[in-house]
C-alpha cells in the first residue's frame, strides 16, 4: 500500500488565516480518504494539544499520510503537512512548506483575504509551491464567494476559475479539493539512489523513543540501522525506526526520495534535531545541505517566577520538560530583588510566550508571576564594546552608553477602511512610521508600517483588536535594528526601586508609561497603615508620582457569638491572600500588580 | 458547677432594616406561635446536655423580640428556669425596639426576671432613621424610654449607629447631647457595616450613598469615645461603653471565648470544643426538632490552636486588652511564646501596647484592629 511510484505522491500543506477553516478541512480530508473511522474522528484531529484546540490554532505541526483513489482510477499518496498558523512560528511554517510541492490556500468566503493569508502565500511562493486556492464556508449566509474569488485573483494573482467551493464544516465538495491536489500539485522529484538528503520540518520528544523527527526525503533513502548525520550540528545517530503517520504511527522498511515520514534515532533533545536541519548518510554524505536552515532565535523575553518561592525547582523542571519539545524556548536562572529566584525566558513572540505561560499553569499546575516582556536591545558602550541586553536591570549606567538600538519590524495591517484613521492614530502613538497603504478592494486596505518591536509587545494586539472591533488582522517580521533614544523606567514603591517593574522605553514614552503604571498600582496595592508613594523615575529624575492613601479604618464594629465563625473565615481568606503577596520593603504587593502593569487600557 | 450563657433568637420584625443581615422575617407573624413552641422544644433537648451547668446570662435577641406578644417571652423564660440551674447574679437581656411595646409588655418582662433592656435607637434624627429603614421616630424613642423607666429597669442599653448615609458630624454631636441627658447604663455605638446581600450594601456599591469620608468617620468615632467618657461611660470594647459595673456580661462571654448555647434559627453555640450553628431555614429547623434532633446545620472543631487564636482575636477587641496572667492560666503558655513576633511587630507599627500586665490596642490600633487580628490568626 505504501509502495507507490514517486509520480503518485503529492506533498502539500494547507495555509490560511486564523479561523478560515484549516484544521476543519484537514479533518475532512482525513475522513474522506478513509484513514480514520467516524468513531475515531475527533474534531480537529491534527491539533492535538488542548491549548491548540481551545485557541483554534496549530502550534506543533505534524504530517499525515492519506491514500486516495482518484477519478483517473489510480491510487495516490497524499502527504498532508500541517503548519502552525501564527506569525510567531513563521520559520517553522516556512520549513514545513519547504517539505511540499504545493499548498492549498483556504480563503474564508465571508471575510476574504486577511493579513496572514497574504503572509502565508508569500512564504509559499518563496518555496516555489503551486498554490491551490479553495473557497471555504460557502454554507454561511454571508458568504460572497464570487467577490472573494476576484479578490484572490486581483491581489494574489492566481487563477480561481476552478477553485473548489467548499464548506469544510458541512463536508461539501471535499472531493473537489482532493482532485485539485492530485491534478495541480506537482509530483516530487528526486532519486532514491543518490546520497541521503532529508529535511527535518518538525520534531518532538517522546518519552519512550526520544526525539521523533518528521522528515521529507529529497534524495536517497533512509532505513533503520543506518548512521545519519545532522548537517548543522555534525551530530551522528543510528536510525532506530522509520515510519509514516496515518491514524497511528506505522513502521516501514524505508523512506525514499519524495516520501514524508518520521525517523527515530535515540535522540535525547529536540535541540539535536532542530527544524530546518538536513539529515544525511554519515558514510555517504551529500555535499550540500538543503538551503534555508536558520537557528531560531528568541525575539521576546520575560522573567518567569514561581508565585511561591518553594516552587522554584518545579518551575525549572517544567521548563526543562517543555524545552525538550520546543527548541525555540530558552531560559536561564535569574534573581529579582522583588520576586526572588526565577528564570529569564526567551520566546519566538508574544503568542509563544503566552502559550508557555499557560502550559506552565495548566499542564504543570504552577502558579507563576511573569514580568513585562522585553526585546533585545543593542548597546554600544563608550568603550566601544557592543552588548545585547533583554533584561532592563542589565542596562549599563547612562554615562557608559554611547548609543542604543532597538529592533524594528515591518508590519502589515489589513483592515476595513472604516478603521484606517484609528489604526493610523494607534501606530503613530506606537512610534510607527507609515510606509504605504494599498487598496485590496473598495472597502479594505492593507497598511504597511515600521514599528519598534518593543511597542508591539506591549499592548499593540489588544489595542488593535479593541480599536477595530476585531476586524483588523496583523502580521509582522523583523526588519533590523535602529538607533533610538531609550531610557530605563524605574518604578519606586515607598522609595524603593522594584526591579520587576523596570522597563526600557522610548524617552518620549517614559512619562506616559510611568504615570500609567503608577495609576494602576494605586488600585491594586492594598492600602497600608502608612501612605505609600508610587513613583516613576528615569535615572534620578522622578517623572510621575501617585500616593496610596494610608488606611485609616480597618475594623469590624460588631463581633458577637455568631460573628466569630464568620470572622475566622474572613481572616482565613485574607491570610491566604497575604501569602500571595510579595514583600517589598514594608509594602505588601499582590501578584496581580505584576500583571496589571502589562494590561492594555482603553 | 460550670457556667454557661444562653442566646435565644426571635426572628420576627415589623420591617427589616436596610442594613440588617440577621435572619429575620418581616411578614411571618402567623409563624410566631409555631416558632415559639419549637423554641420550647429545643430548650428541652438541651436539658440533659447542660445538667452540669448553670446559666450566668440569657440574651433574647432578634429580629425584634419586643415585636411578639409578651406571653411568649414569659412562657419561654419560665420553661428555661424549670430546665436549667441559674446563677444568682444572672443577667437577662431582651432586645426591644422603640414603639413596639407598652407599659404592660415591659412590666411583664420585668416580672419574668429580665433585668437588662437593650433598645435599638440608632440615632435621634427622623430623616436618618428613615434612610436606614427604621420604623420608629425620635418621639417613639422618648416615649419608649419613659416606659422603661416607669417600670423600673435599672440597666438600659441603647444601640447607636454612626457613619450612616446623610449623617453629618453635627448629627452625631446632637445624638450625643441627647444621650447626655438620659440615664443610661450602657451604650453600643456601631460604625455602620455594609453587610453582603443587604439593600444598603447594594446602594453602597452603586455609589448611591452620601457618607462621611474615612477620616471624618474616624474623627467621629474618636469624638464619641471622648464625649461618652465625659459623661461617665467607660470604653470597654471597640464599640461598647458602660457605666461602672454595667458591662454586658453576656457579650463578654463571647469575647472571652466562654461557653454559650444559641437557641432558635441560625443561632451559634460554643460548647465543649465545638462551634455549631442552627439551620437558618425554618422548615429544616422544625424538621430536626420533630425528629428529636438538635437542629444543627454544621459544626467545627476548635482545637487548642484555634482556641488560642480566637481568644486573642476577640480578646484584643476589649479595651483592657489581653491579660497576660489570664492567658497563661488558661493556655499554660506565655502569650509572648506564641505571639512574640506579632506583638513586637504591632508595637513597632503603633497598633499595640504592652503595659506589662496586658497587651492592648492603641488609639490607632482601635481603628485598624483587623491588621492585628489577622496576625493572631495562625
Amino acid at each position: 500500500m505504501y509502495n507507490i511510484d514517486i509520480k503518485n505522491i503529492r506533498n502539500f500543506s494547507i495555509i490560511a488565516h486564523i479561523d478560515h477553516g484549516k484544521s476543519t478541512l484537514a479533518d475532512r480530508l482525513i475522513e474522506r480518504t478513509g484513514m480514520l473511522t467516524q468513531r475515531e474522528m475527533q474534531s480537529q484531529v491534527l491539533d492535538s494539544m488542548d491549548l491548540e484546540k481551545e485557541r483554534g490554532i496549530t502550534i506543533k505541526l505534524k504530517a499525515v499520510k492519506l491514500v486516495y483513489k482518484a477519478q483517473d482510477g489510480e491510487d495516490y499518496i497524499l502527504n498532508l503537512i500541517d503548519t502552525p498558523g501564527h506569525v510567531d512560528f513563521n520559520y517553522e511554517v516556512s520549513r514545513s512548506l519547504a517539505a511540499c510541492e504545493g499548498a492549498i490556500l483556504i480563503v474564508d468566503s465571508t471575510q476574504g483575504i486577511e493579513a496572514q493569508t497574504l503572509a502565508n502565500v508569500y512564504l509559499a511562493l518563496e518555496e516555489d509551491l503551486e498554490i491551490v486556492p479553495v473557497i471555504n464556508k460557502i454554507d454561511l449566509p454571508s458568504a460572497r464567494p464570487d467577490e472573494v474569488k476576484e479578490e484572490v485573483e486581483d491581489i494574489i494573482g492566481i487563477d480561481c476559475e476552478d477553485a473548489p467551493m467548499i464548506s469544510a464544516k458541512d463536508g461539501i465538495n471535499i472531493d473537489d479539493v482532493l482532485e485539485a491536489i492530485v491534478k495541480k500539485v506537482p509530483e516530487p522529484t528526486g532519486n532514491s539512489k543518490e546520497p541521503l538528503k532529508a529535511l527535518i520540518f518538525d520534531s518532538f520528544y517522546d518519552t519512550y523513543k526520544g526525539v521523533i523527527c518528521y522528515i521529507r526525503v529529497f534524495e536517497g533513502t533512509i532505513k533503520p540501522g543506518m548512521e545519519i548525520k545532522m548537517m548543522s550540528s555534525g551530530k551522528t545517530f543510528e536510525v532506530a525506526e522509520v515510519g509514516v503517520n496515518t491514524n497511528k504511527h506505522i513502521l516501514v522498511d524505508e523512506l525514499k526520495a519524495g516520501d514524508v515520514g518520521f525517523v527515530t534515532a535515540s535522540i535525547k533533545n529536540v535541540k539535536e534535531a532542530t527544524v530546518g536541519d538536513t539529515i544525511t548518510d554519515k558514510n555517504n554524505p551529500t555535499d550540500k545541505p538543503l538551503a534555508g536552515y536558520k537557528k531560531v532565535v528568541p525575539m521576546v523575553y520575560c522573567g518567569i517566577y514561581p508565585a511561591e518561592g518553594e516552587d522554584f525547582n518545579s518551575v525549572r523542571e517544567a521548563l526543562e520538560k517543555l524545552q525538550v519539545n520546543d527548541a525555540a524556548l530558552i531560559f536561564e536562572p535569574e534573581t529579582s530583588v522583588a520576586l526572588g529566584f526565577g528564570f529569564r525566558c526567551g520566546f519566538l513572540g508574544l503568542l509563544h510566550m503566552e502559550i508557555i505561560q499557560e502550559r506552565l499553569d495548566r499542564e504543570f499546575d504552577l502558579n507563576i508571576i511573569a514580568t513585562a516582556p522585553s526585546v533585545i536591545y543593542r548597546i554600544t558602550k563608550s568603550s566601544g564594546d557592543i552588548i545585547e541586553i533583554q533584561n532592563p536591570t542589565d542596562l549599563p549606567p547612562t554615562t557608559e552608553i554611547e548609543k542604543m538600538e532597538e529592533p524594528i519590524v515591518t508590519a502589515s495591517i489589513m483592515t476595513p477602511t472604516d478603521y484606517v484613521g484609528a489604526i493610523m492614530e494607534l501606530c503613530q502613538n506606537k512610534r510607527g512610521i507609515f510606509l504605504n497603504m494599498e487598496y485590496l478592494e473598495e472597502t479594505r486596505v492593507v497598511m504597511h508600517y515600521e514599528l519598534p518591536l518593543n511597542e508591539v509587545i506591549y499592548d499593540f494586539f489588544d489595542a488593535l483588536k479593541s480599536k477595530t472591533r476585531g476586524y483588523a488582522s496583523f502580521d509582522y517580521e523583523l526588519k533590523g535594528y535602529q538607533e533610538s533614544e531609550l531610557v530605563k523606567l524605574d518604578i519606586l514603591i515607598n522609595g524603593e526601586s522594584v526591579d520587576a517593574f523596570s522597563l526600557i522605553v522610548h524617552e518620549e514614552k517614559a512619562y506616559e508609561r510611568g504615570r500609567n503604571i503608577a495609576e494602576k498600582l494605586i488600585d491594586v496595592i492594598p492600602r497600608h497603615q502608612f501612605a505609600i508613594p508610587i513613583q516613576a523615575a528615569v535615572g534620578s529624575k522622578i517623572i510621575a508620582r501617585e500616593t496610596i492613601r494610608a488606611l485609616r479604618k480597618d475594623v469590624l464594629a460588631k463581633c458577637y457569638g455568631g460573628d466569630i465563625s464568620r470572622k475566622k473565615k474572613l481572616l482565613e481568606k485574607q491570610k491566604e491572600g497575604k501569602k500571595r503577596m510579595r514583600q517589598i520593603g514594608s509594602v505588601e504587593v499582590p501578584q496581580e500588580a505584576f500583571l496589571t502593569v502589562l494590561k492594555y487600557d482603553e | 458547677m460550670k457556667e454557661i450563657s444562653l442566646y435565644i433568637h426571635i426572628p420576627f420584625c415589623m420591617k427589616k432594616c436596610f442594613y440588617c443581615d440577621f435572619v429575620s422575617f418581616e411578614n411571618k407573624d402567623n409563624e410566631i406561635a409555631k416558632y415559639m413552641k419549637y423554641l420550647l422544644k429545643e430548650v428541652s433537648l438541651y436539658k440533659e446536655k447542660l445538667k452540669e451547668y448553670r446559666l450566668t446570662s440569657i440574651f433574647i435577641g432578634g429580629g425584634t423580640p419586643s415585636h411578639i406578644n409578651e406571653e411568649y417571652i414569659e412562657e419561654l423564660l419560665s420553661h428555661i428556669y424549670s430546665h436549667f440551674a441559674t446563677s444568682s447574679f444572672m443577667e437577662v437581656t431582651i432586645e426591644v425596639n422603640p414603639g413596639t411595646f407598652d407599659y404592660q409588655k415591659v412590666n411583664s418582662y420585668y416580672k419574668s426576671g429580665i433585668n437588662r433592656l437593650s433598645m435599638g435607637v440608632q440615632t435621634f434624627h427622623d430623616h436618618l432613621l428613615k434612610d436606614i429603614g427604621r420604623v420608629h421616630s425620635k418621639a417613639d424613642i422618648f416615649e419608649s424610654y419613659d416606659i422603661l423607666r416607669a417600670v423600673g429597669f435599672r440597666n438600659v442599653n441603647f444601640d447607636m449607629m454612626f457613619g450612616l448615609p446623610n449623617q453629618s458630624f453635627e448629627d452625631i454631636m446632637t445624638d450625643l447631647n441627647i444621650i447626655k441627658d438620659l440615664d443610661l447604663q450602657h451604650i453600643s455605638y456601631y460604625s455602620l457595616i455594609f453587610e453582603e446581600d443587604t439593600p444598603m450594601e447594594k446602594w453602597y456599591r452603586e455609589g448611591k450613598l452620601s457618607l462621611l469620608g474615612e477620616d471624618e468617620e474616624r474623627s467621629a468615632y474618636h469624638y464619641i469615645i471622648k464625649a461618652l467618657k465625659e459623661i461617665g461611660f467607660n470604653h470597654y470594647e471597640i464599640s461598647n461603653f458602660s457605666k461602672d459595673n454595667y458591662q454586658c456580661r453576656h457579650n463578654r462571654a463571647y469575647w472571652e471565648i466562654r461557653p454559650y448555647i444559641g437557641l432558635g434559627l441560625n443561632s451559634h453555640s460554643n460548647f465543649m470544643g465545638e462551634r455549631f450553628w442552627n439551620h437558618s431555614n425554618l422548615g429544616e429547623y422544625y424538621r430536626d426538632i420533630d425528629c428529636g434532633k438538635f437542629p444543627i446545620e454544621a459544626k467545627e472543631t476548635i482545637d487548642i490552636k484555634i482556641e488560642i487564636a480566637e481568644y486573642s482575636i476577640f480578646g484584643i477587641r476589649l479595651i483592657e486588652g489581653i491579660n497576660k496572667e489570664k492567658f497563661k492560666k488558661r493556655f499554660k503558655k506565655d502569650i509572648e511564646s506564641i505571639y512574640g513576633d506579632v506583638i513586637r511587630k504591632h508595637i513597632n507599627n503603633g497598633l499595640l501596647e504592652d503595659n506589662n500586665k496586658n497587651i492592648k490596642l492603641t488609639k490607632m490600633g482601635l481603628d485598624l484592629a483587623n491588621l492585628v487580628e489577622l496576625d493572631f490568626f495562625l
